[in-house]
């Protein structure tokens, strides 16, 4: 009794939390997008609009994640393993993405990069443009989601402490094999978490992409800005079924990292 | 073997990501190629527009660009570096930014309709059947009346509303010192003041409020949507005009064909089905847009450079003082 | 400003143990060297830029900026949210991980599934969920619209993730034999969480605090639309911020920013600190 008592509690407690803050919402965005039935759905995200936004988004995922895991996860081995003087000041520099407004990441992103920007002139001489086009966008998406692999790893890290490392070194096994057979194993689950979220903030972030973007319909669109745009539009179903169509993006990387998490495992058991 | 596979794969990814930014700077405009930037309201009227100009002999084969946003961000955006060529802007001091830019010529409203495409006027939306029978702005004060309006500090287009209240005061007989006080107990009566026209619109639509300051326009095309609101028109209130121009630079040609289209009388027709004034006479039906008695403009009352600065200067404006006289009362 | 100095740095103290082959070590300091232009290239230079355009009117334009009444409440208003949003986030954080890992019970994985949706939304579409669920004639039957609990509710839903997400791979990997010994010596299950499993998830949940109170920090668009954006009431930073931008003065919005960013780090630079102590102390 005391024993189902102490294992419920904690249950009831979380779930209704999740229930009241996460689950209510969800199932009221997939209620208003279903509510006509399943044609204006179907309808709202076949638009080209619609579907250029959708690549847009996976494009910039694409790009984005690869380069924020590797790096994070470099930054996380040089916070946690590294023996230098500014390792905190590392770690707190990595965190001000996150303390920054969105807006003021776009504006800062243009006072760097922009047409009378920093680097403007030298720029535009080349021919080449970042504000208003795809390079300023995952500059842009990369900024606000830069923290996460690192910030998931580093605790893994530290929990995990260098003995194995130290033991395969011994045996050894170079620096790379020492990460690969040892370290990576360990610290997986925190790299898939951290690609999760890094991958949902990057889907879903607007406020930065949207002052970098230009906006421009089937060009610089992306999914929360198509969002954003329908909304403006009195196109609820539209919006909705867009928003819909991120989470569904979200599920699918947390379920692919589930599976590639739980193959590493089986590998380095054999 | 598999060792090797996930570095070579990420390292590819990224290449590929790379190379992916690179070739995407790389496209540029062709003279077919036309880039409009307008602020979001008139994005359903350019659905139709768009179609209907490149069916004429002179819009054939041109390829549009379509950005639209907050009117302020869409200017900022384009002095920036967004290259546009048609601009379209709720308030005129954004056009006058580009020009300060030397993006825009400084002629750009020396033209029939003063270089402006269309206009609305600001009005009360209010709940099906009026419930609170508010007929006018001096409904707003009264107690126990919520009022809804965007934030003109976070929206300069919102400005249009609170300079309709305050110059409708002015238009009534009111000295400028009555005017402010108004203004002071309207903002008593405000009970959300939204980042947006269209979130205040949300917002009001979820139940908040008794009344919501707004353009004609919005109020039209909302209640083809069938949202359960009406609309009154006071007698005294602003003519809201909202400007357009051609950025220098880009594909002059086409864009004045454009916008030629635009003020034209088929243009127009389309701007007024889509709950716009025409700037251009006998379009609108009669009785279409009932001409208010007391309409005035923001150049009676000084033009908006003028208005901005004595009204809504950061900390020394006077909407920006009734803002910080409530917010210090209700703060605590 | 230019990655020179830091990739050095980096460099001359690089994390690699002794006895490094050569190959190793010069990848190594590529490696390094990349990592500080990626960091430099992304986050230094528009940060410097932010600095910059706040130092541009000098320091009598920069305390203005910060010390009008509106800004002060806006800053007040989005500090004391941030470290309430902060607290819920690392007690329900803890426990929700701790249910997702620990306990089994039908749908887990899709409750495991929907932790990260925040993140996914856009906030817009958030804002107006909330604001439907929350608000007058909402099924839950409570009103908290424009009111300070609806900016402290939105906060929650948007940093919902971080805690949750920091503290679920460390309690995956958290061996369980030491909670066993203890148990089979007697001790009760929540002396055992107490004096075992808390010591070890200390870093985790700070970290993730940390993250949840900077992404509060700059958190607008889901807050925007169920507070009503009243200035005084519940006119939050990032929006009073967005304000400066609207009137076209850049310089205070810079100002603004920076005082939210040093905010930030103070209380970053202190959970950091408070972290390598905790650990230090339960090791």
């Amino acid at each position: 009794m005391a024993v189902s008592v102490r294992r419920l509690g904690p249950r009831a407690v979380g779930l209704t939390y999740l229930l009241a803050l996460l689950g209510a919402p969800v199932a009221m965005i997939f209620y208003r997008t279903f509510e006509h039935g399943l044609a204006p759905v179907w309808n709202a995200v076949t638009q080209p609009n619609a579907i250029h936004a959708f690549w847009l988004s996976v494009e910039l995922v694409a790009i984005v994640v690869p380069l924020n895991t590797v790096f994070g996860i470099g930054i996380a081995l040089l916070i946690e393993r590294g023996r230098f003087r500014g390792r905190a000041l590392l770690g707190l520099l990595l965190d001000l993405p996150f303390a920054i407004s969105p807006v003021v990441v776009g504006l800062a992103l243009v006072l760097v990069y922009g047409r009378t920007g920093w680097f403007g002139n030298w720029l535009t001489a080349h021919g080449i443009q970042v504000i208003f086009s795809i390079p300023g966008m995952v500059l842009a998406t990369a900024f606000v989601s830069l923290p996460f692999v690192a910030r998931e790893t580093v605790p893994v890290l530290h929990e995990l402490g260098t003995d194995a490392e130290q033991a395969a070194a011994t045996l050894g096994a170079s620096a790379w094999q020492t990460f690969r057979r040892v370290t990576l194993p360990a610290i997986r689950w925190g790299v898939v978490y951290g690609v999760v979220l890094t991958t949902a903030r990057a889907l879903g972030e607007f406020g930065a992409v949207s002052i970098v973007s230009g906006r421009l319909e089937g060009q610089t669109q992306t999914l929360p800005l198509y969002v954003q745009d329908r909304f403006e539009n009195f196109d609820t179903t539209g919006a909705y079924a867009a928003a819909v169509v991120l989470a569904l993006l979200a599920f699918a990387t947390l379920l692919t990292m589930n599976l590639l998490a739980r193959r590493t495992r089986r590998d380095t058991a054999v | 073997m598999r060792n090797r596979t996930i570095p070579a794969v990420v390292s590819i990814l990224a290449l590929l990501g790379a190379v992916l930014g690179v070739a995407a700077c790389g496209s540029s405009s062709s003279s077919k190629q036309l880039t409009l930037v307008a602020y979001s309201t008139p994005e359903g009227a350019y659905a139709s527009l768009i179609p209907a100009f490149e069916a004429t002999s002179d819009g054939k084969g041109i390829a549009f660009g379509q950005s639209y946003g907050p009117s302020g961000d869409q200017s900022r955006a384009v002095a920036a570096g967004l290259k546009a060529d048609v601009v379209n802007f709720s308030l005129e001091p954004d056009v006058t930014r580009l020009v300060k830019a030397g993006l825009v010529s400084s002629s750009w409203n020396q033209n029939a309709t003063h270089g402006f495409v269309t206009e609305s006027v600001a009005v009360i939306i209010v709940r099906k059947g009026n419930p609170k029978h508010i007929t006018g702005w001096s409904d707003l004060v009264k107690p126990g009346v919520q009022v809804v309006t965007p934030n003109p500090f976070t929206s300069g287009s919102a400005r249009w509303n609170i300079m309709a209240a305050y110059g409708a005061q002015i238009k009534e007989g009111k000295t400028p010192a009555e005017a402010q006080a108004y203004l002071q107990a309207l903002f008593h009566n405000v009970v959300s003041q939204d980042s947006s026209a269209r979130n205040a619109l949300q917002t009001f639509l979820a139940g908040r409020g008794d009344a919501l300051i707004d353009y004609e326009d919005e109020a039209i095309a909302d209640q083809k949507k069938g949202s359960p609101i009406e609309y009154v028109i006071p007698k005294d209130t602003i003519l809201i005009q909202n400007p357009i121009a051609i950025v220098t630079g880009g594909n002059t040609a086409a864009a004045q064909k454009f916008v030629n289209y635009l003020l034209s009388p088929a243009g127009q027709k389309i701007w007024a089905e889509k709950g716009y004034r025409p700037v251009v006479e006998g379009v609108a039906a009669p009785g279409e847009f009932p001409t208010p008695t007391g309409l005035f403009t923001i150049a009676s009352l000084g033009g908006w450079t003028q208005v901005d600065k004595q009204f809504f200067e950061t900390s020394t404006g006077s909407v920006t003082k009734i803002e910080q006289s409530l917010g210090v009362s209700t703060a605590k | 400003m230019s990655p020179g100095p830091v990739s050095q740095a980096l460099e001359r103290h690089s994390p690699r143990r002794r006895g490094l082959p050569a190959g190793g070590r010069s990848a190594t300091a590529l490696g390094n060297g990349l990592l500080a232009g990626y960091l430099s290239v992304l986050v230094l230079l528009p940060v410097s830029a932010l600095l910059a355009s706040a130092a541009s009117g000098g320091s009598a334009a920069f305390w203005q900026s910060v010390s009008g009444p509106e800004a002060v409440a806006a800053l007040k208003l989005t500090l004391v949210a941030s470290a309430i949003v902060v607290v819920v986030n690392a007690l329900f954080g803890t426990l929700i991980a701790w249910v997702l890992v620990r306990d089994e019970f039908p749908g887990k994985r899709v409750v495991n599934a929907l932790i990260d949706l925040p993140f996914a939304l856009p906030t817009v579409v958030a804002g107006v969920v909330l604001l439907a669920l929350y608000g007058k004639g909402g099924p839950a039957g409570i009103d908290i619209t424009f009111t300070r609990a609806a900016v402290g509710l939105a906060l929650l839903f948007v940093t919902l993730p971080f805690v949750v997400r920091s503290v679920q791979p460390v309690l995956i990997e958290l061996d369980r034999s030491m909670e066993e010994a203890a148990g089979s010596l007697g001790a009760g299950s929540w002396t055992v969480f107490r004096r075992i499993v808390l010591p070890n998830l200390t870093p985790a949940i700070l970290s993730g605090a940390a993250l949840s109170f900077a992404r509060a920090l700059g958190e607008f668009g889901s807050v925007v639309l169920i507070s009503g954006n009243l200035p005084f009431k519940t006119e939050v930073g990032s929006v009073y911020i967005f304000n400066q931008v609207e009137n076209d003065n850049v310089a205070a919005a810079a100002s603004v920013s920076v005082v939210l960013l040093a905010c930030a780090l103070v209380v970053l630079g202190a959970m950091t600190w408070l972290s390598r102590r905790g650990s230090a102390h339960g090791g």
